[in-house]
């Protein structure tokens, strides 16, 4: 076979396979997917539905049924919009009262019901307090 | 010395300014008084640098607490070495931690290439120049590790609990340390772009710091995974976690440039992806500083909202866009007339191995910043958990560990199709035994993906085996002597290619380890009372009882347990997991001093038994709902005695502080007493050690690429062949 | 204090990065001649690269990667690669 057809029918396969990996991966990241909400976002969402719950552990909220792990999670901006969650599984070391948490899981019956080893606390971070304090500065995040 | 340190800073700016200019003026006008100029200037940034972090580091060692960064990240009770280390726990000591490593590996480059490529190396002078002056500027006028507090603390907030391990001390040097040795070739290539110059000249000139920073990237992304291991409650080594995939992603694209830029020292091809993949390679390692720095993505790891975040950004966007615009219009340049001439070829394994690489980062950057796209689309942050990862990362690994073992085998330009079976065929048997074997006799037979690695890695490691077989044979039949010796003689003549197959079969080795202790784990959560017992994968866990510690020097209080490990019917192992609480000196939710303890941070310490079948793994947290009264109790105790008393009253505070730590052997004694229930994670990880064991093999057949062969030897083979040569040219 | 030992600093460094702007023409062309040619350089390096290939190409023949024939071909066509760089050497050291 002529050595240029050769390289373009190489060429050609592997845009092909290229093409073809990137589509994949587009579908089923967005199918694969749970979406990021707070707290106030999914009190009256249908049952069944999957997220990812973030904002903070209500204080004194805290309670370990068994091997359950009873608690309320907060809007990080409104703490009185809260919303039980019933969690088993590891729970990370800083996991503690008004902790900035990230659980995944399946609304039921007006709880969270939260996957096992979903649970992400967040280190509690100086540097977050430090740029909230100085208006002037910029901040890139949620 | 702090406001000597602050000018040190400033004056380590105004040094990378004046290399800047100096640098063009001497690129643009060929002119070398300035390139020598600029290249001192270099140096004096790198001596400036060092002075500031001299300062700071003694700053910490004294704990002097008008330091901000020391309040903010040391305590008087930080232990020693942790009072060293700390620095690059913050923000700002981060900064100057990456700006002090590019000046000092920005001087080596200059001073080892200070008589050669006098056309590459003002251009690169001035870019490394630009990225120094960029992080002085960063923290003089964002994050400045001399910034004062005023009135002076009593005491500094201390180390993140976390962080008081060696694995984590190291860890954030090893990875910034990799992330800037690449802006070495990346600084020389922006000059081969801009100068033309676009032959092996900049790869010659800086191949071994691309080694280095592969080498360091490496070891710093396996000690992060070990410490993972070791220490956090979770028992896993990898997550897929935005942060860990921000230090991966630079690692893959740097393992290509690696192998590519091999083809084109050879054979001039593959120019373009050679430019490509270090322009990229270096972008990602800003990328994975921004990453960790920014709170842009949920992470546990994310250092929260910066204000560093920003800038960093710009950067990155500025060294993308122009790097790509400079590729594009020198593309005629870069592109090579040569031709892979056979599928069966080298050349032609490491361009897919390019795609491999390359294609693996893609994916796994499209995954971390998929919460950022999908907002774009939908307005929704939706995250992508490991399955999704493990989905994609998987297949490609097999097809990775696939080609370590068959790059090696084919020759360079081609090998003929006879030559090739010829070649496959023994490791092609092994992997099919192996196969065979694993399907029959073992439990593999249910998880195809561990299979199809067992036995794509198996061909690898029989693949090298044969390498090495091979070339011993062949040294011996040319110069005799013993098999060892002619082993050692082939690392001798030809490091570069026997390190990378020793790097190869510890990938091959590591990859394994992966497979098995990921698809083949037993993990279960158990909640015992001292002497229950239960089942895990084969073993019989029992808490036989509980402990407790109090380290006044650490402030700490542990909690823990015995559990006692079976395996048919006989002792096994005896394992001590606890749970330490530390002393809160910052938590804002006010509580009291003994619940304190409880509410703020705890770290696990975990219990395991290693062997090189596997590990027997466990974590514990009791459940304190039982203490609950006397905690309160203690408190509200302590809170009446301390209303009664004047703040000012040293004597009274102190009895205070006494009667605290009263309180706390209290409840200590409680807990032995009266033990409550206790959850356990117990896992079960066959074959976790090698992947220690694999990094390590990895690691040393790095270094064993990276060592400089004497220089003797190479003017010993020059001149053979010079010799033979000349005799075609007609020369006596 | 610590403002004098800036000032050091500052009148150290200004003195050490302008050494080289302050150089005479002597000293200018000494250190041109003690630089590498880049042609000459990338010619050398090519050249280094050859005779590693030549070397590799018989070692791969040796273990059998390569049969005889597939050997021979290579090793003529890298010798005479070998040769042009050579005498491109030697038009690049007679012209400089």
């Amino acid at each position: 076979m002529d050595p240029a057809l050769k390289r373009k029918i190489r060429l050609i396969v592997a845009l092909s396979a290229a093409v073809l990996l990137a589509v994949a991966l587009i579908y089923t990241s967005f199918s694969a997917s749970t979406e990021a909400k707070e707290p106030s976002q999914i009190m009256n969402a249908p049952n069944g539905g999957s997220y990812q719950l973030t904002g903070i552990v209500v204080p004194g909220s805290i309670h370990h049924r068994g091997s359950q792990l009873d608690f309320r999670v907060a809007d990080r901006d409104d703490s009185s919009a809260s919303i039980p969650v019933r969690y088993s599984g590891e729970v990370p070391d800083p996991f503690a009262d008004g902790r900035e948490v990230v659980v995944s899981g399946k609304v039921e019956n007006g709880s969270f019901v939260g996957q096992r080893d979903s649970l992400i606390t967040k280190c509690p971070s100086k540097y977050q307090t430090q740029a909230q304090q100085d208006p002037e500065h910029v901040i890139i995040s949620r | 010395m702090i406001t000597l340190g602050a000018a040190c800073l400033f004056l380590a700016l105004v040094v990378a300014l004046y290399g800047i200019a100096a640098a063009l003026l001497g690129a643009t006008r060929h002119n070398r008084r300035f390139t020598d100029s600029a290249r001192r200037a270099v140096y004096a940034f790198a001596a400036l640098l060092t002075l500031c972090v001299i300062v700071v580091e003694a700053a910490f060692a004294r704990t002097d607490l008008s330091l901000k960064v020391v309040a903010d990240h040391s305590s008087t009770t930080t232990p020693g070495f942790y009072k060293l280390t700390a620095m690059w726990s913050s923000q700002e000591g981060s900064l100057l931690l990456w700006g002090w490593v590019l000046s000092l590996t920005s001087s080596a480059v200059l001073f080892a290439t200070r008589n050669k490529h006098r056309e590459l190396a003002p251009w690169a002078t001035a870019v490394l120049m630009g990225l120094g002056a960029f992080f002085t500027g960063l923290m003089l006028f964002d994050a400045n590790p001399f910034a004062r507090l005023s009135p002076v603390p009593p005491e500094g907030v201390g180390l993140e609990p976390l962080l008081r391990h060696p694995a984590m001390a190291i860890h954030p040097p090893m990875l910034y340390s990799g992330y800037v040795f690449f802006s070495i070739p990346f600084a020389f290539a922006i000059g081969a772009l801009i100068t033309r110059r676009l032959d092996a000249s900049w790869i010659r000139a800086t191949r071994r710091f691309a080694l280095i920073a592969w080498l360091l990237l490496g070891i710093g992304i396996l000690l992060g995974a070990r410490w993972s291991y070791s220490e956090l409650g979770w028992g896993g080594y990898w997550g897929w976690d935005p942060v860990e995939n921000a230090s991966l992603m630079p690692w893959l694209a740097g393992t290509a440039f690696l192998h590519s830029i091999m083809v084109q020292e050879r054979r001039g091809m593959l120019r373009v992806w050679n430019v490509s993949l270090i322009c990229g390679t270096f972008a990602l390692a800003l990328l994975g500083t921004f990453l960790v720095r920014s709170g842009i993505l949920q992470s546990i790891h994310a250092f929260g909202a910066s204000t560093v975040g920003g800038p960093l950004l710009g950067l990155i966007a500025a060294v993308v866009v122009g790097s790509a615009l400079l590729i594009v219009s020198r593309l005629d340049d870069l592109r090579s007339t040569k031709r892979i001439e056979s599928l069966l070829s080298r050349e032609s394994v490491f361009l897919i191995n390019n795609l491999l690489l390359v294609g693996l980062a893609a994916v796994i950057f499209w995954g971390t910043f998929f919460p950022l796209i999908s907002e774009l689309f939908t307005g929704n942050k939706a995250s992508l958990a490991a399955p999704w990862f493990d989905h994609y990362a998987t297949p490609l690994a097999i097809l990775l560990v696939l080609f370590t073992g068959i790059g090696p085998l084919l020759a360079w330009r081609r090998v003929s199709l006879g030559a090739a079976k010829r070649l496959l065929a023994r490791p092609a048997l092994v992997a099919l035994v192996a196969a065979a074997g694993l399907f029959a006799f073992t439990d593999t037979r249910h998880h195809p993906l561990a299979l199809a690695m067992f036995s794509f890695a198996a061909f690898s490691l029989a693949a090298l085996v044969q390498e090495f077989a091979r070339g011993a044979a062949a040294y011996r039949s040319l110069s005799g002597g013993s098999y060892g010796h002619a082993l050692l003689a082939l690392f001798a003549r030809n490091r570069r290619r026997y390190g990378g197959y020793v790097v190869h079969a510890g990938v091959a080795v590591l990859l394994i380890a992966i497979a098995a202790s990921s698809s083949f784990q037993t993990s279960r959560d158990l909640r015992l009372r001292p002497g229950q017992s239960a089942s895990v994968g084969g073993y019989r866990v029992t808490y036989e009882k509980p402990t407790a510690q109090i380290s006044p020097a650490e402030q700490r209080l542990t909690f823990g347990s015995v559990l006692a490990v079976a395996k048919g019917g006989k002792p096994y192992a005896t394992l001590y997991p606890s749970r330490n609480y530390y002393a809160g000196a910052g938590d804002p939710t006010g509580a009291g001093p003994v619940r304190s303890f409880f509410e703020g941070q705890a770290t696990s310490e975990v219990g395991r038994k290693t062997t090189v079948g596997g590990d027997v793994w466990t974590a514990m947290q009791p459940d304190l709902s039982s203490l609950n009264p006397v905690i309160n109790g203690a408190d509200r105790r302590l809170e009446r005695i301390a209303k009664g008393v004047s703040p000012a009253d040293a004597k009274a505070r102190q009895t205070i502080g006494f009667l605290q730590g009263l309180a706390v052997r209290a409840i200590e004694k409680r807990y032995l007493a009266d033990p409550p229930p206790a959850d356990f994670r117990v896992n079960v990880n066959p074959l976790v050690t090698w992947i220690w064991v694999g990094g390590a093999i990895a690691a040393i057949g790095g270094l064993v690429a990276i060592w400089p062969a004497p220089e003797a030897r190479r003017r010993r083979v020059s001149d053979v062949y010079a010799a033979r040569l000349a005799r075609e040219l007609g020369r006596a | 204090m610590e403002i004098v030992l800036a000032l050091v600093i500052v009148a150290a460094i200004a003195w050490f990065v302008t050494v080289p702007l302050r150089r005479s023409e002597d000293e200018a062309s000494a250190v041109a001649s003690r630089t590498e040619d880049p042609a000459i350089a990338a010619l050398e390096a090519r050249k280094e690269a050859k005779y590693r290939e030549i070397r590799d190409a018989e070692l791969d023949r040796e273990q059998g990667k390569l049969s005889q024939a597939d050997w021979s071909r290579q090793d003529a066509e890298l010798r005479r690669e070998a040769v042009a760089i050579l005498k491109e050497l030697d038009r690049a050291r007679g012209a400089g």
